[in-house]
């Protein structure tokens, strides 16, 4: 494999061979930045450990991609300071920073081949022609593109592109990597295999690495931890099973995954949903109408003719089947549902989008989603009748 | 991944060939064309190499750098040429890069500044640029290159700013900066290479603009190599007629050497 990195093992965040350039911390104090009336950063801090790798999620002009910016110093903030490796970046350059990064459009310097865009910034440095090059064929072989070096942009693949720009960005041995959407411009499958490899390199060099998606699935896939960002702040940062599992507010959880909205009431511990009582921790006065979220597989539906609910589609998603279930205001008393139709027609549940389903209370009916393994929905067919509980175990939000 | 690398050349292959049917529209049109430009440069030809008693000669092409003026002329101009393009260049590539990347904005003010030059009548100009110029350069014929630098601005920006719409200029920029470069290596490195296109377009059309430039220098009474053409029309109008064919292939021949430097080659690493 590569020299620098040989003697170096999996998981460490220094680098014996070449000094300790790598896994530098990361903070971002209090930032703020304003565009005209927006502001694109309110207040926003960030820590990033050594060596690991965060991600910035959230809708777009939430701030995340200012954010990274500003810690490269293409952006200017109005206030705050970054620290990298314990050194204050107020007024350094872009170019004096030791960032790598990667952008969402492809960026290869179109005139030069693969191995000449990845040897770039060693050229800057101004390291000889025969290192550089040896450097350039590590850096393509680690990301899996031996034998394409001498290949033009124009003649890779947008994923290869990605992969040349991840090399280009990690030849110089950045202190801290800078990923802006790197896949967001790559087709399904090309995305999947380009994050893990991301993320086996990133693990392996063990840089510092920021991270700014919109995909949820892919920020939680990769991450340490992920920071959801809303209107130029941190709404939560958390690893990614904290945060799927305890969102510290709404518009996490329905960021992050799917959700149910359904009606409640709130009771002296907890609150009542669908017939069952859970714990749930609200500043609501008990006996309060609320809207519930609670996950598709915190629910529970099983077969009954004469239940409040109805199949109205299934969607496979391979281990599991999401069954969405419309139930009537009815639920509640008991009745059939009516036939008036409120479901959104082509809302197509599928992995990597977040969805919102259900609807606030006291609306007269509401579709919910509920996962179920797929070795086990061949009785919920469309049209069939069933009952929607929570599971005795869930957690539920009280919005 | 093959098929994506060779799928977009053939796009076009098929296009023109389901267009088949309207060939012969288009070799109609080519005709028609070709005729119109080569009719009088075959009888411009022919009228050079005639000699007065009805016979044909090429000696008057053999005879042209003997002609008096001639040489003194055609440096004057080259001369002329190379200084308006080393300015036109070093003003207008940073300028057009600086307002891509900062000013966007500006672009279109910008691209009204450079319309100037066509709508305003050259003696305007000249008077503007006689006020405005240095007094070492005033009664010199390097003045004249300042003014080609005027009218060449239009030719010039507008080819950059095409050849900088059709690059992702910002994105290449900020990745040439984040990995250590500064603006210079940037622009010279990064910038210039891949705008090849756009930069050779300003050249051919600025150097084929002061070779065909003839107001401003016979105002200027300057003898560049258009202005002897006419005068020496009126002692020889065959040698006059052969100049201007030569010319004429010479300036083909130099775009069609561009259009070969221009196709994309694999160049070696340019360090």
């Amino acid at each position: 494999m590569t020299t620098t990195d040989t003697g170096r093992e999996y998981g460490t965040r220094t680098d014996p061979a070449s000094g300790t350039r790598t896994g530098v911390a990361v903070a971002l104090r209090d930032l703020n930045r304003r565009f005209g009336e927006v502001r694109a950063l309110d207040g926003f801090s960030l820590d990033l450990a050594p060596g690991e790798l965060v991600t910035l999620l959230g809708p777009s002009g939430c701030g995340k991609t200012t954010a990274l910016r500003a810690l490269a110093g293409l952006e200017d903030v109005d206030s705050g300071t970054v620290v990298v490796g314990g050194r204050d970046l107020r007024g350094v350059p872009v170019r004096q920073r030791d960032m790598g990064m990667v952008f969402q459009s492809y960026s290869l310097f179109p005139n030069l081949t693969a191995r000449d865009n990845v040897a770039f910034g060693l050229r800057v440095r101004g390291q000889d022609k025969a290192a550089r090059r040896r450097r350039a064929d590590e850096l393509l072989e680690l990301v899996e593109l031996a034998g394409r070096g001498d290949r033009y942009p124009h003649q890779l693949s947008g994923g290869q592109q990605q992969r040349v720009a991840l090399a280009r960005a990690l030849a110089p041995e950045p202190q801290v990597l800078l990923l802006d959407e790197p896949l967001s411009a790559l087709d399904a499958k090309v995305r999947v295999a380009l994050r893990e490899q991301i993320r086996a390199v990133q693990t392996r060099l063990g840089t510092t690495t920021l991270f700014v998606t919109h995909d949820q699935e892919e920020a939680l896939s990769i991450s340490d931890r992920v920071g959801v960002m809303r209107d130029g702040r941190l709404e939560q940062i958390a690893s990614p099973a904290e945060l799927y599992a305890r969102p510290a507010t709404a518009f996490v959880a329905e960021f992050v995954g799917t959700m149910n909205h359904l009606p409640g009431t709130t009771t002296a511990d907890g609150v009542e949903v669908l017939g069952r009582r859970l714990p749930a921790t609200t500043d609501r006065p008990a006996g309060a109408e609320v809207d519930v979220l609670l996950r598709p597989e915190a629910l529970v539906v099983t077969p009954d003719p004469r239940g409040s609910g109805v199949v109205v589609a299934t969607t496979f998603l391979g281990a599991v089947t999401r069954v969405h279930v419309r139930l009537g205001e009815t639920q509640r008393s008991g009745a059939r549902p009516g036939q008036g139709e409120t479901q959104r027609s082509g809302a197509r549940p599928g992995q990597g989008e977040t969805q919102r389903s259900g609807a606030r209370p006291g609306q007269g009916e509401t579709t919910v989603l509920v996962d179920r393994p797929s070795s086990a929905v061949a009785d919920l067919a469309p049209g069939a009748g069933v009952t929607v509980e929570p599971a005795p175990d869930a957690q539920p939000l009280v919005a | 991944m093959a098929a994506v690398i060779t799928a977009p050349p053939r796009a076009p292959e098929k296009r023109s060939r389901r267009r088949g049917g309207a060939a012969w529209a288009r070799r109609l049109v080519f005709v028609i064309a070709g005729l119109y430009f080569l009719v009088p440069l075959y009888a411009a030809f022919r009228f050079a190499i005639s000699t007065p008693d009805g016979g044909i000669s090429g000696a008057v092409f053999a005879g042209i750098p003997a002609q008096e003026g001639f040489l003194d002329a055609i440096t004057l101009t080259v001369r002329l040429a190379v200084i308006s393009l080393v300015i036109t260049l070093v003003l207008v590539v940073p300028t057009a890069v600086w307002v891509h990347l900062r000013m966007p904005r500006l672009r279109r003010v910008l691209e009204g500044v450079t319309l100037l030059p066509i709508v305003v009548p050259p003696v305007v100009l000249i008077i503007g640029v006689l006020e405005v110029a240095p007094p070492a350069l005033k009664g010199t014929p390097d003045l004249l290159a300042l003014v080609y630098v005027v009218l060449a601005l239009p030719f010039a920006y507008r080819a950059l700013d095409s050849g900088l719409q059709a690059i992702p200029l910002r994105t290449l920029v900020e990745a040439s900066r984040s990995l250590g470069a500064g603006w210079g290596r940037t622009l010279v490195s990064v910038v210039l290479p891949n705008l090849r296109s756009a930069l050779l377009a300003a050249v051919v059309l600025t150097v084929a603009m002061v070779f065909g430039e003839y107001t401003m220098a016979s105002l200027d009474q300057y003898e560049t190599f258009p202005v002897w053409i006419v005068v020496f029309q009126q002692a020889n109008a065959r040698v006059s007629v052969a100049v201007s064919l030569l010319a004429l292939l010479g300036t083909w021949a130099l775009l069609w050497l561009i259009s070969l430097v221009d196709r994309r080659r694999p160049s070696p690493e340019d360090a």
